[in-house]
C-alpha cells in the first residue's frame, strides 16, 4: 500500500512540476500586469517602481529561480490583486469550492443510485424514462445557459431565491442545482448499465429464488457490486468541480476556485494562478487515492 | 423467396439508400439528422441572405419582444439591444459556431489519431514522450491557454479553433493508442507482418480501418462538446470577440438584459441545446450503424417499417 501511494505520488509530482514550469513561462507571455494595475495617467517612474517592487524587471529565468527558491520555503508569492499571500487567497476560495463539490456530489450520488437502480430494475418504466431524459438534457444543455434561465425563473420572476452571492443556505440552492444536472445524467446511466448487468447474474437469481425481498436484492446484494464503475465516474465528476466550475461560479458570483482562476488569469495575478493549479492538483490526487481505497473496501479481491 | 427479393431490391438502391433506411428505422436519429441538415444549410447559406438584416440596427425595435409580427416576420423571435432581429442573427451565427466546432474537431482528431497511431504502434521512447505530452496538455488549464493565444495572436475564429483543437488532442490520442495496442496483437496484423508488409501498409491498410468507427463516433460526440466549450469561452469573454458572433457570445450579450428581455439569451441557448441534443442522438445511432455486430437492429426494424 505504501509503495503504491509513493509510486502514484512520484508520477503525479513529475507531471505537476512540468505543468508549473510550463504555466510559469507561458503565463508571462500574456503581458505585463503594470498597465492593468496602475491608472492610465501613471508616470513612467511609477510604472518602473511597480515593476521593480514585484520583480517584473528581472529576466524571466531570474524570476523563475526566485519563485522556486520561495517555493522551497513554502512561500507561494503575493497576490497582486489582493496584496496578501497567494496561498491564503487560494485556500479561502478552495474552502467554498470544496463544500460546493461535496454537497453537489452527495446529492448527485444519492439521487443517481436510487433512480438508476430502480430504472435498471424495470427497463422502460417511469424511472428509466426519467434517467434517459436527464442524461440527454445533461449532455446537451450548456451550464451557463441553465444558470441564466434558472436565475430568470427562480430569482427574477418568482423571487424565491437570491440571484447570486453567498450568505444563507438559500444562496446554495441554484448553483448546486445547476451543477447537479450534468453529473446526475452521466452517473445515472452508469448506475443503470452496471445494475442491469449485476441483476441478471446468477447470485441475484439465487437470492430471488430464496425469496429475498426486492429492495434488499437491489440495494444490498446488487448495489455493492454495481458500484465499482460508478465510483470512477463519481471521481471524474467531482474532480471537474474541484478544478473549478468556472462558468457556474462566475454566473452566481460564488467566491470559489473557478471564479478566482478566471479573475486571476484576466488580471495577470500569476502567483495566484500557480497556487490554484497546485492546490487543485493536490486535492485531486488525494481524491483519487480515496477512490482507490473505496475500490478495495467494496471489493476485497482488490489489493494494492 | 420474398426475403431474398427484398434483399436484392435493397442492394440495387445502393449504399446511400441502405444508410437512409437505417436512419429511418430510428425516428429520433432521423429527426436529429434532419435538424442538423437545416442547421448546416443555415450555416452555409444564412450569412449570404441574412447578413444585411443581422447587422442592421433599428433603435426603435430595441429588445422587441418575440412573437410580435408588426415589424415583419424576421422579428418573430424578437430583437436584441440594438434592434437587430434575433432570428437573422441566430442563422448568421450558425456559420461561426459550426465552423469553429468543425475546424477544432477535424484538426484535433487528425493530429490526435496520428500521434496515437505512432504511440501505439512504435515501441520506442517517442511513444512515452507523446503520452506524457498528452498528460500535460490534459491538465493545462484551457482558460489560460485561451488567454495566452488571445493575447499573443489576435482574437479570430482561426485562433479559437487552435485553442480548442489543442485541448481536445489527448482524447483522440488516448483512444487511438488504446485501440492500436489491442488491434496490433490480432492475427491478421501478425499475418501481414509475416508476409512482409511495410509498417506504413500495416498501419494504414490493416489497423486504421478497424479503429475508424470508434474515432468517428467520438468525433460526433466531441463536436457537441467543442461547441459547448466554445460557447463557454465566448461567454467568459475569452473566445470569439464581437462583431463576430456565435451562439455562445449571443447568450453572453443578452445577459445584462436578463431581467427585462429574457429572449436575448434564451433563443441562442436553445439553438445550442437542440444542436447538441441532435448530435448526441445521431452519434448514438452511428455507434450502432457502424458496428457490424449490431447493425442488424436497424436493418431489421427498417424492413418491418418499409
Amino acid at each position: 500500500m505504501k509503495s503504491f501511494i509513493s509510486k502514484r505520488a512520484l508520477a503525479s509530482g513529475v507531471s505537476l512540476i512540468g505543468l508549473v514550469v510550463l504555466v510559469f513561462f507561458l503565463s508571462r507571455l500574456t503581458g505585463d500586469p503594470t498597465d492593468l494595475y496602475l491608472p492610465l495617467d501613471a508616470s513612467t517612474e511609477m510604472r518602473d517602481q511597480f515593476r521593480q517592487m514585484h520583480g517584473f524587471n528581472d529576466p524571466l529565468i531570474v524570476q523563475f529561480g526566485r519563485y522556486v527558491a520561495d517555493l522551497a520555503r513554502l512561500d507561494f508569492g503575493q497576490s497582486l490583486r489582493q496584496a496578501r499571500p497567494a496561498m491564503d487567497v487560494v485556500l479561502e476560495a478552495f474552502g467554498w469550492t470544496f463544500w460546493l463539490a461535496v454537497i453537489t456530489m452527495s446529492c448527485v450520488t444519492l439521487a443517481a443510485i436510487v433512480i438508476g437502480s430502480l430504472a435498471a430494475f424495470r427497463v422502460g418504466g417511469i424511472f428509466d424514462r426519467i434517467a434517459t431524459f436527464f442524461s440527454l438534457i445533461g449532455a446537451a444543455a450548456p451550464d451557463f445557459w441553465l444558470a441564466i434561465v434558472a436565475i430568470v425563473i427562480f430569482a427574477v420572476k418568482l423571487h424565491w431565491l437570491p440571484t447570486s452571492g453567498t450568505g444563507t443556505p438559500w444562496h446554495w440552492i441554484l448553483p448546486v442545482s445547476v451543477l447537479f444536472i450534468r453529473p446526475f445524467g452521466l452517473i445515472l446511466q452508469v448506475v443503470r448499465g452496471s445494475m442491469i448487468g449485476v441483476l441478471s447474474s446468477a447470485y441475484v437469481k439465487t437470492a430471488r429464488a430464496k425469496g429475498v425481498r426486492t429492495p434488499v436484492i437491489i440495494f444490498v446484494h446488487g448495489l455493492r457490486n454495481a458500484m465499482l464503475p460508478v465510483i470512477t465516474v463519481i471521481g471524474d465528476q467531482a474532480a471537474a468541480i474541484l478544478n473549478g466550475a468556472v462558468v457556474v461560479e462566475t454566473v452566481f458570483g460564488f467566491p470559489g476556485i473557478g471564479k478566482l482562476m478566471i479573475d486571476s488569469i484576466l488580471l495577470r495575478d500569476f502567483a495566484v494562478v500557480l497556487a490554484v493549479i497546485m492546490v487543485s492538483a493536490l486535492a485531486i490526487f488525494i481524491m483519487n487515492l480515496l477512490i482507490d481505497l473505496a475500490y478495495a473496501l467494496l471489493d476485497p479481491r482488490i489489493r494494492y | 423467396m420474398t426475403d431474398t427479393q427484398i434483399l436484392s431490391g435493397r442492394k440495387q438502391s445502393g449504399a446511400l439508400g441502405r444508410w437512409f433506411s437505417m436512419l429511418w428505422a430510428d425516428k429520433l436519429a432521423f429527426f436529429a439528422a434532419l435538424f442538423l441538415f437545416v442547421v448546416l444549410l443555415c450555416a452555409i447559406l444564412g450569412p449570404h441572405f441574412l447578413d444585411a438584416y443581422a447587422t442592421k440596427q433599428n433603435l426603435r425595435g430595441r429588445n422587441a419582444p418575440p412573437f410580435d409580427l408588426t415589424h415583419g416576420w424576421i422579428y418573430v423571435l424578437g430583437a436584441d439591444a440594438l434592434g437587430r432581429p434575433l432570428l437573422a442573427r441566430i442563422v448568421v451565427a450558425a456559420q461561426n459556431t459550426m465552423l469553429v466546432a468543425a475546424g477544432a474537431v477535424a484538426a484535433s482528431s487528425v493530429v490526435g489519431a496520428a500521434l496515437g497511431l505512432v504511440a501505439g504502434y512504435s515501441r520506442r521512447s517517442a511513444a512515452q514522450w507523446i503520452m506524457r505530452l498528452g498528460d500535460v496538455i490534459m491538465s493545462f488549464p484551457s482558460l489560460l491557454l485561451a488567454v495566452i493565444v488571445l493575447y499573443m495572436l489576435e482574437p479570430s475564429v482561426a485562433n479559437i479553433v487552435l485553442v480548442l483543437a489543442i485541448t481536445r488532442i489527448p482524447i483522440y490520442l488516448r483512444t487511438t493508442r488504446a485501440e492500436v495496442l489491442e488491434v496490433r496483437e490480432r492475427m491478421f496484423v501478425q499475418a501481414a507482418t509475416v508476409m512482409g508488409a511495410s509498417h506504413r501498409r500495416i498501419v494504414f491498410r490493416h489497423i486504421l480501418p478497424v479503429i475508424l468507427p470508434t474515432l468517428v463516433t467520438i468525433a460526433t460526440l466531441d463536436f457537441a462538446f467543442v461547441m459547448l466549450a466554445e460557447s463557454s469561452l465566448s461567454f467568459l469573454g475569452i473566445g470569439i470577440q464581437a462583431p463576430e458572433i456565435t451562439w455562445g457570445l449571443m447568450v453572453s450579450q443578452g445577459r445584462p438584459y436578463l431581467t427585462n428581455a429574457w429572449w436575448l439569451s434564451f433563443w441562442p441557448g436553445l439553438a445550442i441545446i437542440l444542436t447538441t441534443l441532435s448530435l448526441n442522438l445521431l452519434s448514438n445511432w452511428l455507434r450502432i450503424a457502424l458496428d457490424p455486430a449490431q447493425r442488424w437492429r436497424l436493418e431489421m426494424r427498417g424492413r418491418k417499417n418499409g
